[in-house]
Parts: C-alpha cells; sequence; structure tokens
C-alpha cells in the first residue's frame, strides 16, 4: 500500500480551479517533489493532503486513511511543516517543542528526551533554551522540522522549506532532511520552486501547472522524456525570412522553439549544432549576438511541458492569484 | 485535557515574556480614571461676575456684601465692578466673564416698599456647567438674603428633608466601576483580539491545525487564556484603582473577594464576545480598526460615566444588552455600597448566560480548516 494514494483531487475558490483532479500515488520510504510555480496549486495541495483544506471533489488517502473521513488519525500520521515560519517567536526552541509533543498527547516522560534528541538531531542542541527571536531564518526552519517530527510521524510534508534562506541554509536544511529521512524511515513529500534541489532530492517528481499534473517521473527520466540532450540559447541580430525552417535543418536539431526573438533549440549534440549555427549565420550575412550551450535541466523539463519558464509563471501567477493569497497563505 | 492546558501554556509563556502589551491595557483606564474622575464632578470655582450697580442704596450694599463672602469662602465667583452695563455685556460677550449681575436703580426703594424688588443676571450659558452652578448660588443667596432675621417657629409650608444614605461619592468613585470594566475590555481586546488574529495571519495556527486537537479544545483553550489575561488586569484595577479613586477601607477582604468573583464572570463574557467578533477575520486590521468604535458603543451606552436613564431610548436598548452594563452596575453596587452577591445576582446571572451563548455561537461558527 501507498503511503499517499491521491485521487482526482480537485478544489476550487468560486470560479478558480485552484488544483484540478490530480491523481497519484507516493510509495514508502520514498522522497517526492511537487514541482511548480507559485499559485500553481501546490500549498492547496498540501493543505488539502494535511486536512487544512477540504478538497471539492475527489479523495486522498494518508498512510490509509482518508482525509476528509478520518482527519484525526491522518493528523496524528504527519508532520507539517507549513510555508510560513510559524515557530513562537518569544519561546524558546525547546519551549516551542513541549507546546507541540502536549499537543500530540505526548507522555511527559517521553517528552523531554524525545525533544533533546530532535534539537541534537537538527544542530541546535546548544541553543534549546534560547527564545527563537535570536535564531536566523535557516535555524528556525530547522527547529520547525523537528517540531513536525516531536510525535514520530511516517509521511512528513512540507511546503517550501527552503524558500527565503540563503544558499548555505538551503543546503543544510537538504542534508538534514536527507539524514532524518535514512535514520527515521520517513516518506516525504515537499514543494519547492527551486529545480536544482528538486533535481538532487527527490525521488520522483511531479510538475504541476494550473493546478494540474502535467509530468510525474524521477528527474533523470523527466531529462530523458525531453529532445536532444543539450539546450542552445540562440539570438541574432536580424532574422530572415525561412530562418526558423532553416535552422530546424540544421544538424541534430531536435526541436526549435522561439521565446522574444531567443531560439532555444534542442540539440542531440550541442557542439555540432553550435558550429552548424555560426556557419548558417556567416552563410546568410547576419550576425550571431548571444549564444549558450547547456545541458538538459529540469528547468527545460518545465519549459517543454507547461510551455514557459517559471520565471514566466512566477509573474501570471501573482497576478492571478493576489486575491486568493491571503486566504491560503 | 492536556491540549488545552498546552494552549494556556504557551499563551501565558508568551505574555510572561512580553507583558507591555497587557501593561498598556491597564495602563489606559488607569490614567483615564484620574484624567476624568478629577476632570468632571469637580466643584466650579472661581467664575468672574461683573456686578453693576445702579441703586447704590443700603438694601444693595448688603446684597453685594453677600457677594463678597461668597467670593471668599466658597469661591463659587469673584466679584468685578462696573459702572456701565453696556461694559459688562460687552465683556460678557467677549469670554471674559462668566456673568453679569444688574442692581437695578429702584432696587432699594423696592425692597423697603415690600414692591417685588429684581436683579437681573445675565449669564454666559454656552457653558452650561457655569452657568447653572452661577444660576444656583446665587439663587441660594438671594434665598438667604430675603430671610427674616426673626423666623416663625411653625410654618405652613412643606418642606424636604434630604436623607443622604451613603456618604458622598467623589466623582473619580462613580468612575471607578466602569474603568475597572474598562480594564477588562482592553485586556480581552488586545489578548482576545489583535493577538489572536495576529497569530492567525501568522500562521501559528496552522500549526495547530495539522496536530489532532479538536475544535472544543482549540477554542477553550483560546477562552481561558485570554480571560486569565483579562482576570489579571481586572484584578489589578480592583486594588490600585480603588487605592487611586480612595475608596474607604479599599483592601477590605471580603469585598475584594466579592469583586475577584465579578471580575472571572466579566472577563469571560467579554473575551467570549470577542472571540464570537473575531472567530471569521483573519485580517489583522480589523481588530484594530473596530477597537475605538467597540469601546464606545459599548462603554458610553453602559452607565459608567452617566445615568441610563437620561439616554434616548436607542440608546437605552444598547444599554440593555451590553454586557458592559450589568458588569458596571455589579462593580457600582460593590464599591460604592459594598453590598453582598445577592444584590448583584442577576448581573452575574446575565454575564454567565451572555458567556454561554456568545461561546455557542462561536463555536458554531469556528471553522477547523483554513
Amino acid at each position: 500500500m501507498a503511503d499517499v494514494e491521491v485521487e482526482n483531487l480537485t478544489k476550487r475558490f468560486g470560479d478558480f480551479v485552484a488544483v484540478d483532479g490530480l491523481s497519484f500515488s507516493v510509495a514508502h520510504g520514498e522522497v517526492f517533489g511537487l514541482l511548480g510555480p507559485n499559485g500553481a496549486g501546490k500549498s492547496t495541495l498540501i493543505r488539502m493532503l494535511t486536512t487544512l483544506v477540504p478538497p471539492t471533489s475527489g479523495t486522498a488517502r494518508i498512510n490509509g486513511f482518508d482525509i476528509t473521513q478520518h482527519a484525526n488519525e491522518v493528523r496524528q500520521s504527519i508532520g507539517v511543516i507549513p510555508q510560513a515560519m510559524t515557530s513562537d517567536m518569544d519561546l524558546s526552541a525547546e519551549e516551542n517543542m513541549g507546546i507541540f509533543a502536549k499537543l500530540y498527547g505526548i507522555p511527559r516522560e517521553r517528552r523531554r528526551t524525545t525533544i533533546r534528541d530532535l534539537l541534537k538531531a537538527v544542530d541546535l542542541e546548544p541553543w534549546a533554551e534560547k527564545p527563537v527571536k535570536m535564531f536566523s531564518g535557516g535555524m528556525r526552519r530547522r527547529l520547525e522540522i523537528a517540531r513536525g517530527l516531536v510525535h514520530e510521524p511516517k509521511i512528513f510534508f512540507l511546503d517550501e522549506p527552503t524558500t527565503g534562506l540563503d544558499p548555505v541554509s538551503r543546503v543544510a536544511v537538504w542534508e538534514m532532511l536527507s539524514r532524518l529521512k535514512r535514520e527515521r524511515d520517513l516518506t516525504i513529500l515537499v514543494t519547492t520552486h527551486y529545480m536544482d534541489e528538486a533535481d538532487k532530492l527527490c525521488d520522483r517528481i511531479a510538475i504541476i501547472d494550473h493546478g494540474k499534473l502535467v509530468a510525474l517521473d524521477s528527474p533523470l527520466k523527466l531529462k530523458a522524456s525531453i529532445p536532444g540532450r543539450n539546450i542552445l540559447e540562440v539570438s541574432f541580430s536580424q532574422v530572415p525570412e525561412g530562418w526558423l525552417e532553416r535552422v530546424q535543418g540544421l544538424p541534430d536539431v531536435a526541436e526549435v522553439k522561439m521565446q522574444d526573438h531567443v531560439f532555444r533549440i534542442s540539440s542531440h549534440n550541442g557542439p555540432r549544432t553550435t558550429v552548424a549555427i555560426l556557419e548558417a549565420a556567416r552563410e546568410a550575412g547576419i550576425q550571431v549576438t548571444s549564444l549558450s550551450v547547456q545541458s538538459t535541466t529540469l528547468d527545460d523539463v518545465f519549459v517543454h511541458y507547461t510551455g514557459h519558464q517559471l520565471r514566466d509563471a512566477l509573474q501570471s501567477a501573482a497576478a492571478y492569484s493576489s486575491s486568493f493569497m491571503y486566504d491560503r497563505k | 485535557m492536556h491540549r488545552i492546558l498546552a494552549i494556556i501554556e504557551r499563551d501565558l509563556r508568551r505574555f510572561r515574556r512580553s507583558p507591555t502589551l497587557i501593561m498598556v491595557s491597564m495602563i489606559m483606564p488607569l490614567v483615564q480614571l484620574l484624567v476624568l474622575g478629577y476632570a468632571f464632578g469637580g466643584k466650579v470655582k472661581h467664575l468672574v461676575v461683573g456686578v453693576v450697580d445702579h441703586d447704590h442704596g443700603i438694601p444693595a450694599l448688603k446684597l453685594k456684601e453677600m457677594f463678597q463672602a461668597v467670593a471668599a469662602n466658597a469661591r463659587t465667583f469673584d466679584t468685578v465692578a462696573y459702572s456701565d452695563s453696556a461694559d459688562a455685556l460687552r465683556d460678557l460677550r467677549n469670554g471674559q466673564i462668566n456673568g453679569v449681575l444688574e442692581i437695578p436703580a429702584q432696587f432699594s426703594r423696592k425692597v423697603l416698599a415690600g414692591a417685588t424688588p429684581q436683579v437681573a443676571l445675565a449669564e454666559d450659558n454656552t457653558d452650561q456647567f457655569a452657568a447653572s452652578a452661577l444660576e444656583s448660588t446665587f439663587s441660594q443667596l438671594l434665598a438667604a438674603y430675603n430671610q427674616k432675621p426673626t423666623a416663625p417657629r411653625m410654618t405652613s409650608t412643606a418642606t424636604l428633608s434630604v436623607v443622604e444614605v451613603y456618604p458622598y461619592v467623589p466623582y473619580i468613585q462613580y468612575l471607578l466601576p466602569g474603568t475597572i470594566v474598562l480594564a477588562i475590555f482592553v485586556s480581552a481586546m488586545i489578548g482576545g483580539g489583535i493577538i489572536y488574529i495576529d497569530d492567525k495571519a501568522r500562521g501559528l495556527h496552522e500549526g495547530y491545525l495539522v496536530t489532532p486537537i479538536t475544535k472544543f479544545e482549540l477554542i477553550l483553550g483560546f477562552t481561558l487564556s485570554g480571560a486569565a489575561k483579562a482576570i489579571l488586569a481586572g484584578l489589578v484595577l480592583i486594588t490600585c484603582g480603588s487605592l487611586i479613586a480612595g475608596i474607604p477601607d479599599p483592601l477590605n477582604l471580603p469585598r475584594l473577594i466579592r469583586m475577584s468573583l465579578l471580575v472571572v464572570v466579566t472577563a469571560l463574557a467579554l473575551i467570549s464576545m470577542m472571540f464570537l467578533l473575531m472567530v471569521r477575520v483573519s485580517d489583522p486590521l480589523v481588530p484594530r480598526a473596530i477597537f475605538g468604535v467597540l469601546n464606545t458603543v459599548l462603554f458610553f451606552p453602559s452607565g459608567a460615566v452617566y445615568p441610563i436613564q437620561a439616554f434616548p431610548t436607542w440608546m437605552k436598548a444598547i444599554a440593555v444588552v451590553d454586557p458592559f452594563t450589568y458588569a458596571v452596575h455589579g462593580f457600582k453596587e460593590l464599591t460604592l455600597k459594598n453590598t453582598g452577591l445577592w444584590a448583584i445576582a442577576p448581573d452575574i446571572g446575565f454575564l454567565m448566560i451572555f458567556t454561554v451563548v456568545a461561546m455557542a455561537a462561536a463555536t458554531l461558527l469556528f471553522r477547523r480548516t483554513l
């Protein structure tokens, strides 16, 4: 039995469909990434799975329990790190943990050792008695991770755990998560919009856009699923008539897309296509004004499946979801 | 049960770390008590009255001597002599004096002839308090002036003897009950309104909602922790406030115990009202915006500063449902009359029913989801 089973899950806010008929399952021990821009529906999905938002239709089972009918059993099986930093700034790390241990009904005799062990696991033991307002963003995030594990959940949900952290803290948080997952036999469901993180850490990735699942596979297979091994981004001093077809006909070119006068060319052999483009441009009497060659990344996978780049989506998402952000944040 | 305690523990630990907000909630009503208590209800003194004497006779002189006596003793007014009524009236209009008393030319003659002598008082009635103080002082003065040196032993006129049941109550003491309720209210507003919504907006509640805590445990936890802070504010006010206002025997233990009971009941009523108002609010600006309005709508119609009997019907209607009314009435009985609990049983009864109704409505409206 999978730890998380999602069937046709849908959430509407008025006319706006935030999550549109999603179905997938997450096996025990997997690190499952939900990748997509803000407003894609990731947070709404996580909130439905963690019983915070009731679904409009469809079902999901967490650890075998239905999210609407057995919400309390679901809550007992999961640890949740919401997107907002929700620690109490005036309380110490230990007190923050203590309150949650009591909310989960951890008996007094186990409370102290569990809290100490967890604070040690996230390298916060020396600061156990310090108020959280003295902590950096990364430390607070680590404390929240420890807090989410206080009742030894089976499944761990993290909503953009590294957003707003500096690169060093991001790496620290991810290393900690990988270690905790191994030590505590966790299933992890994490949302992010950092492609590199998803690529390195997730066993499988679901790409979500406008509430829909557009692709789901391991990072390696996702990258292999799109045409070409390299991506070339080229711009020219001018674009003569029929130039797009001319580029498409060059050796090893798999696919050409034009975005804002920039040609995005998927190639099976980057170096050979580069030479061919330069020659073709010289013959046509135009100049290459910029050129970059790179290996396929998840970003390219995202562009391939959604038709737009993550950063474009960020802006459009902000525009259409602003009225919902408050309620849903 | 342990979950309710966890919610309360968290709130009170936070309160202990940064009690500034609650301190503010106690200081505001205390400042109000001091300033309003001394600003109103004091005796009016040193009003300036222009005296124009057109008569210059002996009876007029006797009258003026009586004015001097008032100016020297009660000090309600000081007199300034004018020779021309036009000058006096001009100064009255310009606000330099508060009233003009004119003794007409035929005054002495009429007094001696027993032919209804009159003096005229022109007063600046834009200030009603000053005007009525002048009017009553001059009425008493003229009554004394008219008294015969030898009064008959038996008269046929009916007179009123007033018996004051309680010692004189200065305005500051009259204001104290309202101030105690106000302190509880401000604390409920900050603890139950502003902090509650701020925590909600910061996502703190999201952390609770993913734990197996029930809706009822959450509401009870929030209510009890909010009430604990409001009770603390109330207890500070019943002791410090009584001392400041000069209530006789301010630390009388049986009375303080009765007052503490009323503090608890009032705190529960006001915090559950606040919770009901805030149960569906998520914008942190809302509690701040309604703070002033709510304060005015609840405090002033309650009879805390002026008797309810003087209000128009619509304000009386507010007073009937306003929990402040019952709390203020209860505290008035206890502080000003030192009554027993039976005298305030109806007030306690109303506040308890109010708490149950507000809590039930809040529980129905509360959503355990985002």
